[in-house]
């Protein structure tokens, strides 16, 4: 399960539309407790791609991250990424690059532009198995 | 000699190449990682030729990437 605050999906949800249509892209950093995640930040990135239909995140940022997670205290969790017209399941493409099976890859689907849907997996193998997200304030 | 991996102080006993590292960190697909050796970049292409020197630090991290279901 992964709990982050209505404040965090807020931030991931205007980084998207602001991005949109193309891709947005960015990290989730935070605490574990057991087998609970809790987001403390939202980083949003850079897709240096810029393209409605694939996303890489700025290299360069993500070091900056990684530097501001230790500094903090945090880990990476895991990242994000919109789909600005398809749905919140990983593509065959997200499944091929997910190189971290620790991590959350939490996906937010823009088909529905007046219901976006957020959507969390855990991709091992290439099979990916959906877990929890629980907003909260 | 010591240096520095993501954040941690590592110890090796002799010099050591930046590809030969990385499978030491036990990265297993290097052509999808992205180095900075003393917050330089260093290209794929570059890994075998780069020697690793006493107090270098080094930080690397994994492609992130993806694309939208067709």
């Amino acid at each position: 399960m992964i709990i982050l605050s209505n404040q965090h999906y807020q931030e991931i949800l205007t980084h998207s539309f602001n991005a949109s249509p193309m891709e947005a892209c960015g990290l989730l950093g935070g605490i574990v407790e057991g087998d609970v995640k809790v987001v403390k930040k939202v980083y949003g990135l850079t897709n240096i791609d810029q393209s409605p239909e694939h996303f890489s995140m700025d290299p360069s940022e993500q070091f900056a991250v990684v530097k501001d997670l230790r500094k903090n205290g945090w880990v990476l969790l895991g990242n994000f990424h919109s789909h600005p017209a398809s749905p919140a399941r990983p593509s065959e493409e997200d499944q091929r690059l997910a190189f971290d099976r620790k991590a959350s890859y939490l996906i937010l689907s823009l088909l529905e532009k007046d219901t976006p849907i957020l959507k969390s997996f855990r991709i091992q193998g290439g099979e990916a198995v959906e877990e929890l997200v629980l907003r909260q304030d | 000699m010591k240096i520095r991996v993501n954040g941690n102080e590592v110890l090796l006993e002799k010099a050591v190449s930046l590809k030969e590292l990385l499978t030491l960190q036990q990265v297993r697909t290097p052509e999808y990682v992205t180095v900075q050796l003393n917050d330089g970049f260093i290209s794929a292409s570059g890994f075998e030729d780069t020697t690793i020197n006493d107090g270098d630090v080094i930080e690397f991290l994994y492609f992130m990437g993806g694309g939208q279901v067709k």
